[in-house]
């Protein structure tokens, strides 16, 4: 089981990730990939609860006129190795200044956290087996970074002086 | 050099905490081998053919007395009795136990020193010039830039898991390039524009390894403060753009070429324009404190020394070491000295505990407590007086380190190759050994001049055989090793790649192959031409025909 947590706390998890588009969508708060979304636009928009998730590949550009209209983004790890999720994060708070969840998905373990949570993600769907309670303790692993991110927006050169 | 503050500190005690417990969840089974994967690399530890190899920062090769014991004790107590100074001047245990790690980390901490980002896909230790801040021809001290880089890159939320590793250089030298720093992912050139303004020219896209590529100008001239921004742009480019397919294939110079430079250069400016006098811009303040930290030490006045003069006069074998091993300080009565770590029957960068130990001791009575380690793999006293040169040759060479051959034949760059690599196609140190057996003849080996040989185990090229003038390879060649030859390689400011000369040999046929070499050289040189300026006039082909041709 998967278990999605926030910085703070489990949570229940009540959007559902469309793996398989091909067969009719569930009912629900549902996520979709996104160019599937813009391909069907017209249709998937008069639906309420729907989100959409990003592979690496993603262009903000494309769907930043439509952003603001979803409550969850998720962003996909296929692999932890696979970092493009952190700046796509890093770039739909900062430069696209969604508002809403940024979810992360996929390949999501425990000694990431820390530098998912300095990228902007909201949520962690934690990969199939991970404890929650353990995974709580990882987002304090460092208490003052060098680097301004999206949660600390200073450097610390300058939060110092 | 740089003091850690209460923050630095911090951040590098909460790593060994974090680390301690990875290793602990791992060892219990919590953590798969997998997942421990890219936990463990960035801390340095690769598992090698015999134990798992722990290697740590030496940010820009610079240490300290304390810090160089400190090493001593760690080779000491937790490994062989010896360590290993790799060409990204980090130091490296072949030896330690897995179980040990957390304690060796927490050892280091405690000197201001750390495993951080020595491996792994992620921002790798900052190099530059062994001579910076000493050299007569620098335009400044590049070392402060590469502590600001040092900070900023590390545990860089974003750029934690790129596609591939990520190398910078920076060089500030006028007219040398003793840092390889076209050769680098990022090579910073420290310029001056027509105000007189510091500021920097940025390199993209170089490296060796499989596709060996001199890096490409994208920024002429960046000014001081807008560096950590554009650094930060070219990674973002490079960490949503560089290929995750092929690991081969991943590297920034790859993304470069594939776009084309102008091309690249134009995302990494749009990207920057969004970035560019935001929080990150560098402060005065900030630019100052770090200088600071690397002001000049306490140097006597002093003059020319006379009885320097006179040793050199009535002892040969001090001056085959002076003319060698000392180069020019930029304060009149001081020299730069180069420890070799180059001698007959010792890997080329092997340091034993007790050497580490004589190396700390000559730091603190002849240069100020402070030595550096070089991507040639040898280690520098920055700032001796001449009046005590002699002295400090008799202790150098009485503890091996006085072997007058820098920058010569046997002054080799050479990878731990297939003795302790998982890596390495072919074995690297019995090569380098065979070559210094055969030419120990250090007259002849002054009469050849400079010449760079470089030996790679494999094609990941960590013996930057692609840069040595004389460049040697290991590769499989159905189960066998066997060793190929390249030529002209340069890792200077006309940076080139070598080319290769034929087939490959085998490894006893070695010393004879590079004898070849070298005597086609010594017979087309002109007078005062070094080996790469002969090869560049006379042209690659009479090389790859005499070496060829049948002996009979």
């Amino acid at each position: 089981m998967q278990n999605l947590i926030n910085q703070n706390s489990t949570l229940e998890n009540n959007w559902q990730i469309v793996v398989d588009q091909a067969s009719e969508l569930p009912q629900g708060n549902i996520l979709v990939e996104a160019s599937y979304w813009l391909e069907n636009q017209s249709e998937l928009s008069k639906r309420p609860n729907v989100g959409i998730y990003l592979n690496g590949d993603a262009d903000l550009e494309s769907l930043k006129d439509v952003l603001d209209s979803f409550e969850v983004i998720a962003l996909n790890f296929p692999a932890f190795a696979d970092g493009r999720g952190y700046s796509l994060a890093r770039l739909l708070k900062e430069r696209y200044h969604y508002k809403g969840e940024v979810r992360a998905i996929g390949d999501v373990l425990i000694d990431q956290l820390y530098f998912m949570k300095r990228c902007g993600f909201d949520t962690y769907l934690l990969k199939d087996g991970l404890e929650a309670e353990k995974a709580l303790q990882y987002f304090s692993t460092f208490s003052d970074p060098y680097q301004l991110a999206y949660d600390v927006q200073t450097p610390l050169f300058r939060r110092k002086a | 050099m740089y003091i850690y503050d209460n923050y630095d500190q911090r951040i590098v005690d909460e790593r060994v905490a974090q680390f301690k417990e990875q290793t602990e969840r791992y060892l219990a089974g919590g953590l798969t081998e997998e997942q421990f994967l890219p936990l463990r690399l960035q801390n340095g530890l690769y598992v090698q053919r015999y134990a798992p190899m722990l290697r740590v920062a030496v940010p820009y090769g610079l240490l300290s007395s304390t810090q160089v014991r400190k090493l001593a004790h760690i080779a000491r107590t937790y490994d062989k009795g010896y360590a290993h100074i790799s060409t990204r001047t980090n130091v490296q245990y072949n030896w330690p136990e897995l179980k040990d790690v957390p304690e060796i980390l927490a050892e280091l901490a405690s000197v201001q020193m750390h495993a951080i980002q020595t491996s792994g896909n992620c921002i790798r230790n900052t190099t530059t010039d062994q001579f910076a801040g000493v050299t007569p021809n620098e335009l400044v001290d590049a070392r402060p830039y590469c502590e600001i880089i040092r900070q900023w890159s590390t545990f860089h939320p974003e750029f934690a898991f790129l596609p591939r590793k990520f190398k910078i250089a920076v060089n500030s030298h006028l007219s040398d390039d003793r840092a390889a720093t076209m050769l680098h992912d990022i090579g910073i050139k420290i310029v001056k524009n027509d105000q007189g303004e510091i500021g920097f020219a940025v390199y993209v896209g170089g490296g060796l390894g499989r596709t060996p590529i001199v890096a490409s100008l994208v920024k002429e001239f960046l000014p001081e403060k807008d560096l950590l921004t554009y650094l930060d742009a070219v990674l973002r480019v490079y960490n949503l753009n560089g290929r995750r397919d092929n690991k081969y294939k991943a590297r920034i110079k790859i993304l470069v070429k594939a776009l084309g430079v102008e091309a690249f250069a134009e995302k990494v400016d749009a990207e920057w324009q969004h970035l560019k006098d935001g929080p990150g811009t560098l402060t005065q303040e900030e630019i100052d404190r770090i200088k600071g930290h690397f002001t000049a030490p306490d140097y006597e006045k002093l003059t020319a020394s006379n009885s320097l003069k006179e040793q050199l006069a009535e002892n040969k074998a001090f001056s085959n070491w002076y003319k060698r091993n000392v180069s020019e300080h930029k304060i009149e009565g001081y020299a730069i000295v180069t420890l070799t770590l180059k001698k007959l029957g010792t890997p080329p960068g092997d340091i034993t505990d007790k050497q580490l130990d004589v190396v700390a001791d000559l730091a603190d009575r002849y240069s100020f407590g402070e030595v550096r380690n070089t991507h040639e793999q040898n280690i520098v006293l920055a700032d001796v007086k001449q009046d005590e040169l002699f002295a400090l040759w008799q202790e150098a060479k009485a503890a091996g380190f006085a072997t007058p051959n820098l920058g010569l034949l046997t002054d080799m760059i050479c990878c731990p190759g297939g003795d302790f690599c998982a890596l390495a196609n072919a074995k690297s140190i019995p090569v380098a050994e065979a070559l210094q057996a055969k030419f120990d003849d250090l007259d002849y080996l002054h009469d050849l001049g400079e010449i760079d040989l470089n030996i790679s185990g494999c094609m990941n090229a960590c013996g930057h055989h692609h840069i040595g003038h004389i460049g040697i390879l290991g590769v499989d060649k159905k189960g066998e090793e066997f060793y190929q030859v390249s030529l002209g390689g340069d890792s200077g400011p006309d940076a080139t790649i070598g080319k290769i000369l034929g087939p490959s040999f085998a490894r006893e046929q070695m010393p004879e192959v590079i004898e070849k070499v070298l005597a086609i050289y010594v017979d087309q040189r002109i007078e005062g031409e070094r080996f790469i300026d002969t090869y560049r006039r006379v042209g690659h082909s009479i090389f790859k025909e005499r070496v060829y041709a049948k002996s009979n």
